[in-house]
């Protein structure tokens, strides 16, 4: 144990990875974070690898079944005029929700440049704009479930796990969302309210944002894997 | 360090000033240790019961009616389930994962003390939703602790109507409650840590919980995914899991599905899960190694590199449950070989265990009696599974008491030894009281001798290739008759070892009520949790300022100093503590 370079608060740290493991190992903490957005990076982490689970089940059963999967081209498509346009809506969808992490993303700024209304605007927005993803969701979902006929224990299009991972994955991913709203609006009334003008510390924002960045990633994966494949 | 007064502010201190806000909705960490500690042992308890009814019938095939095939496989399959995550994942994590990790890190409390009570009293409801199976029509599920589908959701199987249900919400409930909490161990461990306390200079124990915890909050997500899959193919109906096929002569509405991704599914949480189980066992019982034999733990940071090692490589071994199950045969090369690698590091934990005890100024005390035990019954069932992650080896094996046997000398005695190991020597700092010295000595005998009677005798059932999970083994032609009668043998030592644990309990009680003042530190140990200035500590644990912490928590017998132990808060250039070589290295 180096416990010189440890007890001396003025000694200067070693250069290179031993410098690394010398700062992670020192006392009292690892990250100079609070301890709450620490707290959210090992959350999203175990969050990854439940989605992680989530997409490898999927891929696993679309490999396995032997009956052919539904075409995404045709089985997502919007008719306009009598025109199917393939993605349309799930182009919207991913749009509003990337630009949502915009938002955020400002949101965090003026959250650190103590703007309260600003920064409540902006989660505001972000949140209405995750409802807004919510409800096209909803709408999407109501389209494949009485136009087309798809449930999650079969579809007449093809292999019956198609509507069981995509309602279960896209479910599971849409209450991601749905409770990211919710905080994202409970935490911008605190910020409107001045709950944290006494400590000046609007920390808690960039948390909520982590959360939400993180929902917006995710989501980047499942519309690759079940929109594109 | 921006966040420094932070870790020792006021306004997280929450008084509890009623008796409610004290003992029951209490967010102090001691408190909801013993809570978590009181509710997995009172789950541990039906699990032994159980597993006592179906040992009786399994010993004497013909003399009692107590339970019925179906019984038998419930109580089978709720025996393994309960002990595993309900029993001693909730009480090396929930209970001396909370009890220890502040108290060793010198924090006040964990760093969100109402999660961590959210955490629970989630766990109590994962523990009531399970035992409400008992009480539903067609009773708790018998598929077998691993609840492989199509059998566990298929008619046919008991408990297939509400049984099943339940046990999957449960443990669905089970891991909200761990994540709760394991967010909070891992954040305090890294975070709220007293000044002094690098990671290199924490107790093995606290290594030990801290890995494993991050092992649970990576490998559960597996068990929820597996257990939200199954749920949906039971209850409405997908087929994640269920291939087309024939159930009691009828087609099912199945199809396409594939069993093999739950096992993977199932065996990527449930090769971790051993680890979450073992490695505080490893680290809780360096410690206890360490304070009874006077001497510095043998190699610590190799000790430390070997629980992360152990920890990185258990999530790459998993499919070795799965040599007999039809996966790709070359996967087998894979796994087979990565589990002989993982037993280098365990391996090297082992020698530095015994390489501890060499020359030591053994103290031959209950809680070191355990630790001692432990290392011969981790030694056998760490050999044992040696012949098991070889497919050759396994093929013949799979399936058969050999298994039982392994399993139960490596994931059942041997933490169970920990835990009492480390029940003795924490109890006087969590009760103020010490236990009767004697009653401690007679349960460990019993139950180490105890363990070896019922559990060697298994691996020869296996190597004649008696199968695991059947009722009754009736006149089978290779199955001789002194089978039947070592049967019976295992029986009535698991009767006996049953009975033994009264005199835990006996001992326990009498010593809350009995038992003569500890003193803050009866075992002259060094690290941090003995040092607080009261005992049982009070709530914040450290009076009116955090401990510094100067030094690793090993240090006995140094020479030259006053005393055979120098505490971790004592400065390195006091009188007491000559500038030794060896500790600055070490």
């Amino acid at each position: 144990m180096g416990s010189n370079v440890t007890e001396s608060q003025t000694a200067t740290l070693p250069e290179g990875l031993q410098g690394l493991t010398h700062d992670w190992s020192s006392d009292k903490q690892a990250f100079y974070v609070p301890w709450g957005k620490a707290m959210m990076w090992f959350f999203l982490l175990s969050d990854t690898f439940i989605f992680g689970c989530f997409l490898t089940s999927y891929m696993n059963v679309r490999m396995s079944t032997r009956v052919p999967w539904p075409n995404p081209s045709e089985v997502f498509a919007l008719s306009f005029g009598g025109e199917p346009i393939p993605l349309i809506l799930i182009a919207i969808m991913t749009f509003v929700l990337i630009t949502s992490s915009g938002t955020m993303a400002l949101a965090v700024n003026y959250g650190y440049k103590q703007d309260r209304a600003k920064t409540a605007a902006l989660m505001f927005v972000t949140a209405a704009f995750g409802a807004i993803f919510v409800g096209m969701q909803a709408f999407e979902w109501t389209k494949l479930i009485v136009d087309e006929g798809i449930r999650p224990w079969g579809n007449p299009m093809g292999a019956p796990q198609f509507g069981a991972s995509f309602f279960m994955i896209t479910g599971f991913h849409g209450l991601h969302v749905s409770i990211g709203v919710i905080y994202l609006a409970v935490v911008a009334l605190k910020v409107l309210k001045g709950d944290y003008e006494a400590s000046g510390n609007y920390e808690i924002v960039e948390i909520t944002g982590l959360y939400w960045h993180f929902v917006d990633l995710v989501w980047v994966f499942i519309f690759a894997f079940f929109y594109l494949w | 360090m921006a966040y420094v007064a932070f870790a020792d502010n006021d306004t997280h201190s929450h008084d509890p000033d009623t008796f409610i806000s004290k003992y029951i909705w209490s967010q102090d960490h001691k408190v909801i240790a013993i809570q978590y500690g009181i509710t997995a042992i009172s789950a541990g308890i039906v699990a032994l019961v159980l597993s006592l009814l179906f040992r009786l019938q399994l010993g004497f095939p013909d003399s009692f009616s107590l339970v019925q095939p179906n019984e038998y496989y419930q109580y089978v399959t709720m025996h393994g389930m309960i002990m595993v995550v309900y029993l001693l994942t909730a009480l090396f994590l929930g209970g001396f994962g909370n009890y220890l990790i502040p108290l060793m890190c010198g924090a006040r409390d964990m760093v969100f003390p109402y999660l961590n009570m959210l955490s629970f009293w989630f766990y109590l409801l994962s523990v009531i939703v399970l035992m409400a199976s008992f009480f539903v029509p067609g009773g708790p599920t018998g598929a077998g602790w691993t609840l492989y589908p199509p059998q566990s959701i298929s008619p046919g199987t008991p408990g297939v109507g509400g049984g099943i249900v339940l046990m999957i919400l449960s443990l669905a409930i089970f891991i909200i409650a761990f994540t709760m909490g394991g967010l909070n161990y891992v954040t305090t461990v890294l975070q709220a840590r007293a000044r002094g306390m690098t990671l290199m200079r924490m107790p093995l124990a606290i290594w030990g919980i801290f890995v494993a915890t991050i092992l649970g909050l990576l490998a559960f997500p597996a068990l929820l995914v597996a257990a939200i899959m199954m749920l949906l193919d039971r209850v409405i109906g997908t087929s994640f899991f269920m291939p087309e096929m024939l159930s009691m002569g009828d087609a099912t509405e199945y199809g396409g599905g594939s069993p093999i991704l739950f096992q993977h599914l199932f065996w990527f949480f449930g090769h971790p899960e051993v680890y979450i189980v073992a490695l505080p066992a490893f680290g809780m019982v360096s410690d206890v190694l360490s304070v009874h034999a006077r001497k510095n733990i043998f190699g610590y940071r190799m000790m430390v590199w070997a629980i992360v090692a152990i920890g990185a490589l258990s999530f790459v071994v998993w499919a070795h449950h799965m040599y007999v199950s039809g996966m790709n045969p070359y996967f087998g090369f894979f796994f087979a070989t990565t589990t002989l690698i993982i037993a280098v590091p365990t391996a090297l934990k082992v020698y530095n265990w015994i390489l501890t005890l060499w020359r030591g100024d053994i103290h031959l005390t209950v809680p070191m009696l355990f630790a001692i035990g432990f290392i011969f019954t981790f030694i056998h069932g760490g050999l044992t599974g040696l012949f098991l992650g070889n497919v050759t080896v396994d093929l013949p094996l799979s399936d058969t008491y050999f298994v039982i046997g392994h399993f139960h000398m490596v994931m059942g005695v041997s933490p169970v030894l920990v835990l009492f190991a480390a029940i003795y020597h924490w109890f006087p700092k969590i009760t103020g009281r010490m236990f009767h010295t004697g009653l401690g000595k007679l349960h460990f005998w019993l139950t180490l001798l105890g363990a070896y009677s019922i559990y060697l005798p298994m691996h020869y059932l296996g190597i004649l290739g008696l199968p695991r999970r059947y009722f009754a083994y009736g006149d089978t032609d290779f199955i001789p008759e002194s089978a039947n009668l070592m049967n019976a043998g295992i029986t009535i030592a698991a009767l006996l070892v049953a009975a033994a644990q009264c005199l835990f309990f006996i001992n326990v009680i009498w010593s809350l009520m009995k038992g003569k003042k500890s003193g803050p530190n009866p075992w002259r140990a060094a690290s941090l949790e003995w040092q607080t200035p009261d005992t049982p500590p009070k709530h914040g644990n450290w009076g009116e300022q955090l401990p510094e912490v100067h030094r690793w928590p090993y240090d006995y017998s140094v020479p030259g100093a006053t005393q055979d132990f120098i505490p971790q808060t004592v400065p390195a250039n006091s009188g007491d503590a000559p500038q030794n070589e060896q500790e600055v290295e070490d």
